[in-house]
């Protein structure tokens, strides 16, 4: 449909015109951390048989960076169009539920994809990683960062003020996604925070997405694929009923 | 119900709350096609909601509402293709020009070859010069002229505008008036809401007073203003108002003082009290009422009820 087709191209635009903060930044900051974390923590186990810790740790910053600006995207434009009051515009329009949806949606996922192809393409310089497994890559990719994105819309929808969506990111996205196994094998944790670390989505997330780099994980990424794709699904049908229901949005 | 023949805008119980304001307390209206309609009422009286309500920008509590046969919850796709509503919000986007925005907007309706609709828009806004400048960097009045574009760029049948004039100065207000007649005549159906009385007396051949999410009057124009048998004392004087006459007495545009008037005694009264204080009368006239006159009688009239 031509409605969907634009409002993915707006949205796309909103993020690209300002492409500086929005690619570039999270590019720089993932690099940081690759920096200080490979330094610091060089002289420490091999977190899989064979691959050092500075490797281990490439796909888990892309992944991380990715996830994060998977959710800053629809999240901060929904808030600020709601703020503004120009999401008048495209409530107004013969749009349906399903159409923003798949817009917004998508338009976060071409930014995550720029931002984890950027942080990629810097870090091979330093640190070279193997890549076996390209489709479990883009397929945890994708999945991981719909989640993300569908979550920003959640919380671009239910906030009112920006501080409300902080909160939703600070309390909920950004641990979440931090304690996820980017920074570690979850085996070398205690038998508690490994269980917790199996309640979260984003572990499988990047769990099945550093098997595509060096074909070994904690789970067997099939298993990883269906628990992310479930936790994908099940949020998306939530997010389309308060769409459907036109809940804070026309209200 | 043949959808062709039927009316241009159909509004049945409509109810809307919010909190513990009753924002719409029941509507019922129907706007022919090809009427030129104005909905007034004073602030609060629930214009907006309703508005609202029609765009599908607030889902009723209770009652339907259909733009030229399709209700706008049920068959909102149709619905919402056959209606342009200018928001009484000032609201733009940042991140694009004028010309992006209108583009955009023609988007969302499945446009994708807009240009000389919006080349004609730019033209009759008298936005043409501005059409690459960014959203940000226009005035309030070229703001709510986009707005007012934006709503335009699928050519909707009916055409809905809230307060399209607050803030935009004399000239374009013309400009934007002789444009909605224009579309009017080409068989558009247009709804608007002004608090401008004069603007709706003369462009309107029905109207709608609201208060308290109420319609409390709803007939021609032409019928509301002859209701009034009152007629009106029209003076022009070389001197101050009376203080005996502040009460009732009110200024035109022409700097004349209107004073109601309901039979010759109030006519004796009014010269006598002008007498008494020694005003020099330059000038006199009984006069037609005016909107205005009707529409504060008919809200005090409400108040009372209430
Ligand atoms: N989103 C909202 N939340 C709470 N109350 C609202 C909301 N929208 C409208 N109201 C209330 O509903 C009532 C009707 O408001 P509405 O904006 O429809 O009036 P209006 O006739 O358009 O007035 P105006 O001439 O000032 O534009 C008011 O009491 C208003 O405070
Ligand atoms: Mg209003």
């Amino acid at each position: 449909m031509s409605g969907f087709r634009t409002l993915l191209y707006k949205e796309v635009l909103r993020f690209w015109k300002v492409s500086f903060q929005t690619v570039a930044a999270p590019v720089l900051s993932a690099l940081l951390f690759l920096l200080v974390f490979s330094h610091a923590l060089s002289g420490r186990l091999e977190p899989f048989p064979g691959v050092g810790y500075a490797q281990f740790l490439v796909p888990g910053l892309a992944m991380m960076a990715m996830l994060q600006n998977a959710f800053a995207n629809t999240s901060s434009s929904l808030i600020q169009s709601k703020i503004t009051g120009n999401i008048v515009f495209i409530l107004l329009p013969p749009l349906g539920p399903g159409e923003i949806f798949a817009a917004y949606l998508l338009a976060a996922l071409v930014r995550a994809v720029a931002v984890g192809a950027g942080v990629f393409a810097a870090s091979v310089w330093l640190i070279p990683v193997p890549v076996a497994q390209p489709l479990w890559i883009a397929a945890f990719a994708l999945v991981g960062c719909g989640i993300c994105a569908v979550l920003g819309i959640l919380a671009g929808i239910w906030a009112e003020k920006f501080d409300q969506l902080a909160a939703f990111q600070n309390f909920l996205v950004t641990p979440l996604t931090f304690l996820a196994g980017v920074f570690y094998s979850v085996h070398s944790l205690p038998p508690f925070w490994q269980a917790a670390s199996h309640l979260n989505p984003f572990f499988y997330a990047i769990d099945g997405f550093r098997f595509g780099f060096f074909g070994q994980s904690d789970v067997a990424p099939g298993s990883s694929l269906a628990i992310a794709t479930g936790a994908f699904a099940a949020l998306s049908f939530l997010t389309l009923q308060l769409l459907r229901s036109g809940y804070k949005l026309r209200n | 119900m043949d959808a062709a023949a039927g009316p241009a805008v159909e509004i049945r119980g409509v109810e809307k709350r919010y909190g513990a304001v009753q924002a719409l307390a029941g509507v019922n209206l129907e706007v022919r096609r090809g009427e030129f309609f104005a909905l007034l009422g004073p602030n609060g009286a629930g214009k907006t909601t309703l508005i609202s309500a029609l765009g599908g920008l607030a889902i009723p509590d209770a009652g339907s509402l259909a733009i030229l046969g399709h209700d706008v919850r049920s068959a909102y796709r149709e619905a919402r293709r056959n209606v342009g509503i200018v928001p009484q919000e000032l609201v733009f986007d940042p991140f694009f020009t004028v010309r992006e925005t209108l583009e955009i907007q023609s988007g969302y309706f499945g446009l994708r070859d807009n240009g000389p609709w919006i080349a004609e828009l730019l033209d009759k806004l008298a936005l043409a010069s501005k059409a690459n400048a960014n959203m940000r960097s226009l005035s309030g009045g070229m703001k709510r002229r986009v707005m007012v574009a934006q709503a335009l760029v699928h050519r909707p049948p009916v055409i809905v505008l809230d307060e399209p004039t607050a803030g935009v100065d004399v000239e374009l207000r013309q400009t934007l008036w002789a444009f909605v007649r224009e579309l009017n005549a080409a068989g558009h159906t247009i709804v608007l809401t002004t608090h401008y009385l004069e603007e709706a007396q003369e462009l309107c051949s029905r109207i709608a007073m609201m208060r308290d999410g109420r319609i409390v009057a709803l007939d021609t124009t032409a019928n509301l203003l002859a209701e009034f048998s009152e007629r009106v004392l029209r003076v022009k004087l070389g001197c101050e108002l009376p203080a005996t006459l502040a009460a009732t007495a009110r200024a035109d545009a022409a700097g004349w003082w209107r004073i109601p008037i309901e039979n010759t005694a109030h006519v004796e009264d009014a010269l006598a009290k002008l007498r008494a204080a020694g005003a020099t009368v330059e000038a006199l006239e009984v006069a037609e009422p005016e909107l205005e006159e009707v529409f504060l009688r008919i809200m005090r009239r409400e108040a009372l009820v209430a």
